[in-house]
């Protein structure tokens, strides 16, 4: 079934609420669309709202989290890491301090809103701050179990989770390992597919097409290095499938990895080529951007 | 309050201020010396930090907004003993004085701060903190005039307001000099009292050099509720130092031997 990862972000958010009473809430003025409302139906005595001044939101979680307590700080992907991000560098993550950004909307399957609202540069832009831990989940039930996980570790963290349903590819019975890359789907030793966030799913279907084996990379920072050397060892041909820019994102920490060794499989981007999105229906401008199964089997096949 | 006796304090964090840029040949003598009285108040009469506490946050906390001015904080912290540094690492490969506030490398320094404006935002966090505890302790922030020119400043004081941070006290270092020049000249944020209003804050104003003036308005500040309080601090920018007074070339000039010797000399004893 579909559903969407801000939902499960809600969910366990007003759960966590519940029962750590050193949790705290912050949003800017969008707490209906990131699902933090929920948690403030909770416990409304946690929730803060910072208005429109996203700079603002992570100063005071930085204070807060230097008082103790851990700080989830959510707003729009482009709102929650561009406009503040100096912010979250110097006052977030050089003090190593407990703020849990989950931003939502990421991507440019944010739809109809344009290039102005779709964040296409946020994992580069996080994975550059030291740190900085990164995980992008593909599905409700990988999102549950993950702000779990990020309520639990120390230090700053960046959860990426979109606007639109997106199909389930686990279930409630999944026990995720967020030290390891998920093999999802083996495949000949042919083709691999590295897939990020919604691209999961439509690796999935492609990986049906081309008998290729498909990695759900959730945890990008830090990353499972070894996991992902060992892929590209054992297959000829290696993709990244990122909504997001192939500069700074996926693509770079896999191709970052491969440099660093002596592995010759070609690594080949699939994602926003560098450019501005526009708007349109989710699924329009998916299908507009190439992201979707069919044309990632096209790519390939060439 | 024995005001000798803070004056004397303040002598001494005024001339390891000197030291220390001095030695590192780099640093901002200019509104450390202008900001020294304020720190002497804070640690030596107002504020509840002590070697027994400082490790935690069952305390009062103070965050330097102004991160340049280190030295000041520094030399503060030396001088009320909570820190044991060598004042002369200030600067050097693998100091916990780093250039800016690490509040990882020093219990006593509780706000990592030198890009400016985000030392405010982060006391209101801390200031949201305290009330989620049922806590007492008092927030101080100490921001520049100049610094008062980033937006953030604003959201914060927003803020503030909105969630009627009264436990938080946010003292405007006011010395009307940044580095290109005069604050009049190059972009002006003041006055700053009018904004503070605006937003809703309980305004002191007083002389940032003068402890009586500062007693005067930090009691003022412990009296009032249901706002923050803004205190406007007017101070001399290099106070102490003949020739660095009110100009703005030593923000973030170290002094040479001849200008350490003239230093050392203003600043001998009390007058």
């Amino acid at each position: 079934m579909a559903k969407e990862t801000r939902a499960a972000y809600g969910e366990v958010l007003s759960q966590l609420v519940k029962e750590n009473k050193d949790i705290v809430v912050l949003d800017a003025d969008l707490s209906k669309s990131t699902k933090t409302f929920e948690a403030k139906k909770v416990a409304p005595e946690r929730h803060f709202n910072a208005g429109i001044a996203e700079e603002n939101m992570m100063g005071m979680a930085a204070g807060l989290a230097a008082s103790g307590k851990t700080v989830f700080a959510s707003s729009f992907a482009m709102f929650a890491t561009g406009r503040p991000w100096e912010i979250i560098r110097n006052s977030i993550c050089y003090p190593e301090l407990n703020v849990k950004i989950c931003a939502t909307h990421a991507g440019v399957s944010v739809g109809e809103d344009g290039a102005s609202h779709q964040a296409c540069e946020d994992v580069a832009i996080m994975r550059a701050l030291p740190n900085m831990k990164i995980f992008v989940p593909c599905d409700y039930y990988e999102t549950k179990a993950l702000i779990r996980h990020v309520a639990e570790i120390k230090g700053p963290c960046y959860v990426r989770m979109g606007r639109g349903k997106v199909e389930d590819v686990y279930d409630e019975n999944t026990v995720f390992n967020f030290d390891k890359v998920d093999v999802i789907r083996k495949g000949n030793g042919e083709i691999v597919l590295f897939a990020m966030g919604l691209m999961v799913q439509e690796a999935l279907k492609a990986g049906e097409v081309l008998d290729a084996t498909v990695v759900n990379v959730s945890n990008i920072k830090p990353t499972d290095e070894e996991g992902i050397i060992e892929l590209l060892k054992t297959h000829s041909r290696a993709y990244t499938l990122e909504e997001h820019t192939i500069i700074g994102g996926l693509f770079s920490l896999v191709a970052e990895i491969k440099a660093r060794t002596d592995i010759a499989t070609p690594v080949t981007p699939i994602g926003i080529n560098d450019i501005f999105g526009e708007s349109g229906k989710m699924a329009d401008v998916l299908e507009f951007y190439g992201l979707t199964a069919d044309h990632i089997v096209e790519k390939i096949k060439g | 309050m024995d005001i000798n006796e803070l004056k004397s304090h303040a002598l001494n964090i005024r001339r390891n201020i000197i030291k220390m840029v001095y030695n590192a040949q780099s640093g901002h003598p200019g509104g450390s010396l202008g900001c020294a009285d304020i720190l002497t108040y804070l640690y030596f009469v107002e504020m509840d930090i002590n070697n027994n506490n400082k490790a935690t946050i069952d305390r009062d906390r103070f965050v330097l907004s102004k991160g340049h001015c280190s030295p000041a904080l520094y030399a503060t912290l030396s001088e009320a003993g909570l820190i044991d540094e060598d004042l002369l690492s200030f600067r050097k490969l693998h100091t916990k004085l780093q250039g800016h506030p690490n509040m990882n490398a020093l219990d006593a320094v509780d706000m990592s701060t030198g890009s400016l404006g985000q030392g405010i935002s982060a006391a209101v966090g801390m200031a949201i903190a305290n009330k989620l505890d049922n806590n007492n302790h008092r927030i101080y922030v100490l921001c520049g005039d100049g610094e008062s020119e980033e937006g953030i400043v604003y959201e914060a004081l927003m803020a503030a307001c909105h969630y009627k941070l009264d436990d938080l006290c946010i003292i405007f270092d006011v010395n009307h000099l940044q580095i290109d020049g005069n604050v009049q000249d190059v972009i002006s944020p003041l006055p700053l009292e009018d904004k503070a209003k605006a937003f809703g804050a309980y305004v002191e104003k007083c002389d940032g050099n003068d402890y009586e003036a500062l007693q005067k308005a930090f009691n003022a500040a412990r009296n009032n509720k249901g706002k923050p309080t803004v205190i406007i601090a007017e101070t001399i920018k290099g106070k102490g130092v003949s020739y660095m007074e009110n100009n703005a070339a030593w923000h973030g000039s170290a002094p040479k031997e001849e200008d350490y010797k003239i230093a050392m000399e203003d600043l001998k004893e009390l007058n």
